[in-house]
């Protein structure tokens, strides 16, 4: 590999080439990204790319009202903010025992864990429904947010109790001495120690559920009560085939949530993050 | 990936040199595990529910409105029956297979593992430009993907004006070659995953190895092909397994872009469930093909747990 070893002619003539492929295939992710940035800018935008002729934010101001943009994106923050909530409560109590006690059920409940996160979230949409509708929680967002939380929860249990188990048991065993209870352990000791752990997870899990569309679009059907990612589609439906240059805009106002915080967990956690990418459904 | 992996190994060593925990009162057994509680219920109700469900109706005729939605009737195999004599269906198992293998096997893959080794002794500069970009197409959500395909691949998009720019003529792509199109947005989308598998797999990469490869007069293929690729061989393992498992199960990304059109012409599964249960008003026969994808990708997971665990 260049860098390494003697700096030859053929070498170096190798490199360029490797940096030439490198750049043209940069641009080819580059191109489509192109089309969303300029159009945005661009109250005239048609699906073809062209510089603005007088960039202004107006498409921003078409869509920034409480129907089209705020509301979508109010109900996107209670419902994922929810659900993540409840997937990093639950998977932190779930993870516990299974890092402490030892169990019969201990390893095959681990390896279902394991098994439940490969499977196709989207085929289990139909019974969803199914069942939502036979207990009536159609249309009800905290029962959305608690599904959505269930379909992260064996990722979470299984990345969190793995964090658990990197914590020194002896820490518990003092507490435990002292006469403090598992739980009161977990919140006073474990807790604090594995909480960068969890917010990693936390921010995760939102991510995944604000660009999740299949489950809100399936389980919700009030206008007022649709995240973004529904609205956005529906958006395009209605005035999209006319008004590009407003859909750019509405697509980028209801991206920038996950980029700024996809920003910040790359930062903090350097490449430790890359892994967590399993999950994305 | 490699975390996941070395997780399950902790999992299986550790379990030996594990303290106990406290002596305390009989029946704390059953207490200790009461934090798995919430868990369990919710993933039984909402998760083995309805996959159970899904069995048993898959059995009847079940329908959102009408007489089915009342009383389902048992109606047996009939489902199945149905299924796999069924044109769409098979239809729909092919070009899920097309897609999975297209987008996925090859094109997220290849493309990923590509990049990864031509960053390899770029500088930081380009390395951190390029793997930018690469990601941000990843990091959008899905439905903003599909719109900016939607409009890239358009009869008046963006790729027509390049291939005119050029002398060729352009077509609107979404109408004549959809499968072509929902791949290309789909390896466009998640081929930044694959990149970061491997960079991570690389970096792993002992570089005495790869000069000794070099002393031994190994040209770039062939160190490539008998140094480099056995030694990242359980990541590759794992990242296919992965993204095939992702794959499967896509929807929204050719929902919003073709909607399974033209006529059924890219209704992949996930698609064509969708279509069945909810726009033709079948949730038994929605159900049953539902079932059938839950089963390839319980297969696909089964492998995927058995090759992360360790020989025990």
């Amino acid at each position: 590999m260049a860098g390494m070893g003697i700096d030859t002619p053929r070498r170096r003539a190798a490199g360029l080439v490797c940096t030439g492929i490198l750049v043209l295939i940069a641009a080819a992710f580059l191109a489509p990204l192109v089309w969303l940035v300029l159009s945005c800018f661009d109250s005239s935008a048609q699906t073809s790319v062209k510089l603005p002729e007088h960039p202004s934010v107006d498409n921003f101001r078409a869509v920034m009202t409480t129907d089209l943009a705020w509301r979508p994106l109010w109900n996107g923050l209670l419902l994922c903010g929810g659900s993540a909530l409840i997937t990093v409560v639950v998977a932190t109590l779930a993870a516990y025992p299974l890092s402490r006690y030892q169990s019969r059920f201990r390893k095959p409940f681990l390896y279902t864990v394991l098994f439940a996160t490969g499977l196709p979230i989207t085929a289990i949409m139909v019974p969803v429904y199914g069942l939502f509708v036979r207990l009536q929680l159609i249309d009800s967002m905290p029962a959305t947010a608690v599904f959505l939380a269930t379909t992260s929860l064996p990722f979470a249990i299984w990345l969190i109790k793995g964090f658990i188990d990197n914590v020194p048991i002896n820490l518990e065993e003092a507490s435990w001495v002292d006469g403090a209870t598992p739980m009161v352990a977990l919140r006073h000791i474990v807790v604090p120690l594995i909480a960068p752990g969890m917010s990693v997870v936390l921010i995760f899990t939102f991510i995944q559920a604000w660009g999740n569309f299949f489950v809100p679009f399936i389980l919700l059907q009030s206008p007022e009560k649709l995240p973004a990612s529904v609205t956005v589609f529906t958006f395009f439906g209605q005035y999209g085939a006319v008004a590009y240059g407003q859909l750019a805009a509405y697509s980028v106002l209801y991206s920038m949530p996950v980029v700024v915080l996809y920003l910040i967990v790359s930062r903090a956690m350097g490449g430790a993050f890359r892994f967590a990418g399993a999950a994305k459904g | 990936m490699a975390a996941r992996a070395q997780l399950v190994g902790e999992e299986l060593a550790g379990a030996a040199g594990r303290t106990t925990s406290p002596r305390r009162a009989r029946g704390a057994r059953t207490t200790r595990h009461l934090p798995l509680a919430p868990a369990l219920i919710m993933l039984f109700l909402f998760f083995l529910g309805p996959v159970l469900w899904s069995v048993y109706s898959s059995f009847t005729n079940a329908a959102l409105t009408g007489d089915g939605a009342q009383n389902p009737q048992w109606v047996g195999l009939e489902n199945f029956r149905r299924l796999f004599s069924d044109p769409n269906v098979t239809n729909g198992i092919w070009l899920t297979v097309v897609f999975v293998l297209g987008s996925a096997v090859i094109g997220q893959n290849l493309l990923g593992l590509t990049i990864a080794l031509l960053m390899r002794g770029r500088s930081r500069w380009l390395r951190g430009t390029v793997g930018g970009i690469v990601v941000s197409a990843w990091v959008l959500p899905e439905v903003v993907s599909a719109l900016i395909w939607y409009a890239f691949l358009g009869q008046h998009g963006t790729l027509n004006q390049i291939m005119k720019a050029f002398g060729m003529s352009g077509q609107d792509w979404l109408y004549s070659s959809p499968m072509l199109a929902v791949i290309i947005a789909n390896v466009w989308r998640g081929t930044a995953f694959s990149m970061l598998v491997y960079n991570a797999a690389l970096d792993d990469v002992p570089a005495d190895v790869q000069e000794a490869a070099e002393l031994d007069g190994a040209t770039g293929w062939r160190r490539l092909w008998n140094v480099i690729l056995p030694l990242i061989r359980p990541s590759i393992v794992t990242n296919l397994m992965l993204i095939t498992l992702q794959t499967l199960s896509v929807f929204t990304l050719i929902y919003v872009m073709t909607a399974g059109g033209p006529g059924f012409a890219s209704s992949t599964l996930p698609v064509l469930m969708y279509q069945q249960a909810f726009k033709f008003s079948e949730v038994g026969y929605g159900t049953a093909i539902s079932l059938l994808l839950l089963v390839i990708g319980a297969v696909f997971s089964f492998i995927y747990v058995r090759v992360l665990k360790p020989e025990a």
